[in-house]
């Protein structure tokens, strides 16, 4: 469980951390702190066994039956990658807390740090692949946060919404790989993938997984042409830059090559895409980096480019390369994150990134140049600094590589003149910003920041050294677990030495140290070319510029069919309806026509149904006159009814009678906002399109309904009417179905039933109609609204309709009812109150709002439901027993019935909560309309 | 029996359709609930039709109780739909001034 336990840690700190920044700052940094802390020390014995060579795998069910379960697993690369999400997190959560403003919440930054830092664990000790990429969208999720931190600014959305579109494509994308990869393997579990190497590679497949899987790991790594999103992600706070967009989450898709290494690689076409796409990274990046004037944009273009190094040493495939590749990523985070919060430093105290501007702070802030220079040195790959030694691990192996890969001297050049480059923008960063000359112009004098937000820099400082000097004694166990987890087998030989002899990779060094100087020294032309060219070829331009077509494109359908109107857009529906139904039907070869022997007409039912057909059709050719029209539907409801009594089904015959006088009340008073009559508007063409359309879906219906009820049927039912009493504890096998063998969807659609109350609310909310004085023959409303005998029966009714509809819902387990006829007979007797007395003597009465009743009838159901984990069983399993009672006898009570008791309760309040507003909106323009007229007696 | 229910069904839906196409609102709403009564119906037929057997257990012999239980349902939801749909067209009214179910013509 420590594993699982360890990435729902930051999960739950970061609402805290969120609270406790209401305290203060220092006590949100500090539990900020704890959670990553605890979250480490959780970690701990799992990253004991990884030292040892041992692989944690912890799992908990999920979804059994469909093959998911919750997968954890911890191995070299999972330590390597757990270590430094944690240790980097602490570092960043120190820094930020000198870095932000007083007036930017702390809170936030850290509450999405801490969400960041769980999704990204999960990522990193994922053993279940689609659970990994549920991990990885919420990192996408949490950068977008993080990115749009200061959510004020322009170019924080757009940089946030750009990083969340590419990242999350490549996730779909990715998607679809691990759904290909996991149809090969028969398993989503990296265990079994990582050993099916050979039955992946052999799969038909293979290609189009492996692109699909690379398009995911590119995009998030940033790889060439995916790789514009990252430095318009500089807009985030420097603290997430040097966390997410530097250290951790890009190296998510390098961490993926790293994991699916044994899976994937080894044969020409991972070579070819993944080494290739690295090495036009490794260039792309490295030249643009040079140009940038700004800090930050400097060092997100030396990210790409050091990610296009790790990608083309996975791309390159030896074991060795493997190796160098997650050395190169711990170096690169050491180094990197360091310069992100050293630039953040001079940003800081300079008020401005523009390297044009800040010049010789040498002066200023002697002891951030020294930590910057360090990592800098480190970056640019200088002997004695962490960067150099798995640089030149990286140049012998492209020397190696350049006989295998047939490309001759082109490897070995192409990194070099990347590595030429590197030392050229490293050396800017350093020569630009702490010496060439006064600074100018700054908003503010720079100064020395506090003590503290050193302290991290000065730590990775540390580490860029001791890994630089002693890699044997520092990194090497490390590397050795983690590079052996990625190849799944022994590791090759290798020496971390710095000395290696006068070797290709010696040269290749001193070519790139060298020829950085000079290039750096002949920089002033070279700006002015880049100025000249800048802008040409601008890989964000063109992608705003195809989002924007397809934005367009979607405008443009969308107007089209909005122009139309709603008529037309419900004919062409109800026509496609109509021409897929029948192409369906016509295209079978079954006749129309089953074998069910059919049931005998007698004289009742003939006249029921063309009573039915009458009145359904006098509605149509009555529509016009409303209130004719809308009695009549009252009648074809009964008669609906009736047909559920005559086949077997009274329940439903219940529920539809009490349902049709409480639909017919709602539109009556629905109606007196409404003309009396609709114009006739339609045109003779209009009419006969319609009326072709309507006879066109009536027989196709008819039809479809004519082939079911000919046909035979076949369900299990058995199974509901077998075990109805035995699991149930009810004869009334609906019921038992509705609160019990499906109670899960009926708690949905009492959700949906108190959602659409609550929307009505919503809608009736400051309603202001126009009431009309006079009814449809024009004659003044009645001066006795609420007639003596009328309200006097109502009120003497309204007990003995409570006890019917209390034994209706009493019975409803065994015999026809239930709550939800029961909740509709209770709430019709008390609107006759309200239809009789009036609102206000009503409301004197009843309480005005029905929103509790609702709540109350969900909260009910729900913790029904739950109860029955108590006796471990699943949710809403339904217990019964039969009590006898004094003088009633013995009682059926099963726990179903409190679970029907919350149906009830919703169904009560729902209904009224409709029926009341909109009767009290009624009320109060009848009210003024009267006393317009003069005529109100109070 | 059976085509008499049948042809119920289509005569609700095809009127249904009809005044689900008129351009007022409240001749929609009516059209919905005829809809909704075409669709209930052709749910529950589903189930067949059975006369005399309810799946009150006791009886001996049952119709099929699932299709029952769905429809009930579906009544109650159908109910709180044509509500929402009714206080829409409240609403367009009181916002639009007029009932055209496109606002205005």
């Amino acid at each position: 469980m420590s594993l699982f336990l360890a990435i729902l840690t930051p999960f739950f700190g970061a609402p805290l951390v969120a609270w406790l920044a209401l305290r203060g700052r220092p006590q949100a940094a500090w539990a900020a702190g704890g959670v990553t802390l605890l979250a480490l020390v959780q970690l701990l014995p799992a990253f004991a066994a990884a030292f040892s060579g041992a692989t944690t795998i912890e799992r908990l069910d999920w979804i059994p039956t469909a093959g998911l379960d919750l997968a954890f697993r911890l191995d070299g690369l999972g330590l390597l990658f757990a270590l430094l999400i944690l240790g980097i997190g602490l570092l960043v959560i120190l820094y930020a807390h000198y870095y932000l403003s007083a007036q930017d919440s702390l809170g936030r930054l850290y509450a999405y740090l801490l969400l960041f830092m769980g999704s990204m664990l999960g990522v990193v000790l994922s053993e279940n692949l689609i659970q990994l990429l549920i991990f990885w969208e919420l990192t996408s999720l949490s950068s977008f946060l993080l990115i749009a931190y200061w959510r004020r600014r322009e170019a924080a959305r757009r940089g946030a919404r750009l990083a969340l579109a590419i990242t999350g494509a490549g996730g779909l994308a990715m998607l679809a790989g691990f759904l290909l990869l996991g149809e090969m393997v028969g398993s989503y579990e990296l265990s079994v993938v990582l050993a099916s190497g050979d039955v992946i590679r052999a799969h038909p497949l293979y290609v189009p997984t492996l692109v699909l899987i690379l398009l995911g790991a590119f995009t998030k790594s940033a790889q060439f042409p995916f790789h514009f999103w990252l430095p318009h992600a500089m807009a985030a706070p420097t603290p997430v830059s040097a966390y997410l967009h530097s250290a951790t989450m890009v190296k998510a898709g390098v961490f993926l090559l790293a994991r699916l290494f044994p899976a994937l690689s080894g044969t020409p076409e991972w070579t070819w895409l993944v080494g290739g796409v690295g090495v036009a990274t490794l260039l792309v990046g490295a030249v643009i980096a040079l140009f940038k004037h700004d800090l930050k944009g400097l060092l997100a273009y030396s990210t790409i480019s050091h990610l296009g190094l790790v990608t083309a040493l996975f791309g390159i495939g030896t074991p060795l390369a493997a190796v160098a590749g997650v050395f190169h990523i711990i170096n690169h985070a050491i180094f990197k994150a360091g310069l992100f919060m050293a630039a953040g430093i001079i940003d800081h105290e300079c008020g401005t990134r523009d390297m044009r501007r800040i010049n010789g702070l040498w002066k200023y802030m002697p002891h951030t140049a020294v930590l910057a220079m360090v990592a800098s040195a480190a970056m640019a790959g200088v002997p004695l600094f962490n960067g150099f030694l798995s640089k030149e691990m990286f140049f012998a192996e492209a020397h190696a590589a350049a006989a295998d890969w047939r490309v001759g001297i082109f490897l070995p050049a192409a990194v070099t003149v990347a590595g030429i480059f590197a030392v050229a923008y490293s050396l800017r960063f350093i020569h630009d910003v702490f010496f060439n000359g006064e600074p100018i112009d700054l908003p503010k004098t720079p100064h020395e920041p506090p003590r503290w937000m050193k302290v991290p820099v000065e730590i990775l400082v540390v580490l860029c050294l001791l890994v630089g000097m002693f890699p044997a004694q520092t990194v090497e166990p490390l590397l050795a677990v983690a590079a052996g987890a990625v190849l799944q087998g022994p590791l090759p030989e290798h020496d971390l030495a710095i000395w290696h002899g006068v070797s290709p990779a010696l040269w290749m060094s001193v070519i790139a140290l060298v020829g950085g100087v000079l290039l750096y020294l002949g920089r002033h032309p070279l700006y002015g070319l880049h100025d000249h060219l800048a802008g040409r070829l601008d890989a964000r331009a063109i992608y705003e510029h195809g989002l924007r077509t397809i934005i367009d494109f979607a405008r443009r359908i969308l107007a089209r069919l909005e122009a139309i109107g709603l008529q037309h857009q419900a004919a062409v529906l109800i026509l496609a309806a109509f021409v897929l139904g029948s192409a369906g039907m016509l295209g079978a070869a079954a006749p129309l026509t089953g074998t069910r022997p059919l049931l005998p007409v007698d004289g009742v039912s003939l006249l029921a149904v063309l009573t039915l057909i009458g009145a359904t059709l006098a509605v149509t050719v009555l529509h016009r006159r409303r209130l004719t029209a809308l009695i009549i539907v009252g009648a074809v409801g009964l008669i609906v009814a009736l047909a559920f009594i005559k086949f077997s089904a009274p329940d439903l015959a219940l529920t539809q009678l009490s349902v049709e006088v409480v639909t017919i009340v709602l539109l009556l008073l629905a109606l007196y906002f409404l003309p009396p009559e609709t114009p006739a508007e339609s045109s003779q063409s209009r009419r006969w399109r319609d009326g072709t359309l309507a006879v066109l879906a009536g027989g196709g219906a008819a039809a479809l309904a004519w082939a079911v009820l000919t046909r035979p049927t076949s369900s299990f039912a058995d199974w509901f009417l077998a075990n109805s009493v035995t699991g149930g504890g009810g004869t009334n096998v609906v019921n038992v179905i509705l609160v019990d063998f499906r109670g899960f969807d009926t708690f949905g659609e009492i959700t949906v039933l108190a959602i659409a109350a609550l929307g009505i609310f919503a809608l009736l909310d400051n309603l202001h109609l126009p009431a009309p004085g006079r009814d449809a023959a024009g004659r003044p409303w009645d001066s006795d609204i609420h007639p003596l005998i009328m309200a006097t029966f109502v009120r003497l009714l309204l007990p003995l309709a409570l006890l019917v509809s209390a034994f209706i819902f009493l019975r409803g387990h065994n015999l026809p009812g239930g709550g939800f006829i029961a909740g509709l007979i209770t709430a019709i007797a008390l609107i006759m109150q309200y239809l009789a007395n009036g609102v206000t003597w009503t409301h004197a009465r009843l309480p005005a709002h029905t929103h509790p009743w609702i709540a109350a009838g969900l909260v009910i159901a729900l913790l029904t439901g739950v109860a029955s984990w108590l006796f471990g069983r699943p949710f809403l399993t339904s217990t019964f027993g039969h009590p006898s009672l004094p003088l009633i006898g013995e009682l059926p009570l099963a726990s179903a019935m409190a679970f029907d008791l919350g149906v009830y309760l919703v169904v009560v309040g729902a209904t009224l909560l409709i029926l009341i507003n909109l009767g009290m909106a009624h009320s109060v323009s009848h009210e003024e309309d009267r006393a317009r007229e003069g005529t109100w007696k109070p | 029996m059976e085509a008499l229910i049948a042809l119920s069904i289509g005569v609700l839906t095809g009127c249904g359709v009809y005044l689900v196409l008129r351009a007022r609102t409240f001749p929609v709403v009516l059209g919905l609930t005829l809809l909704s009564y075409a669709v209930n119906l052709f749910l529950f037929a589903t189930g067949r039709l059975v006369v005399g057997q309810p799946p009150v257990i006791g009886g001996g012999t049952y119709t099929d109780p699932l299709p029952q239980a769905l429809v009930l349902t579906a009544i109650v939801i159908g109910f709180a739909m044509t509500a929402f749909v009714i206080m829409l067209a409240l609403r367009a009214r009181a916002e639009l001034g007029n009932d055209h179910v496109d606002g205005e013509r």
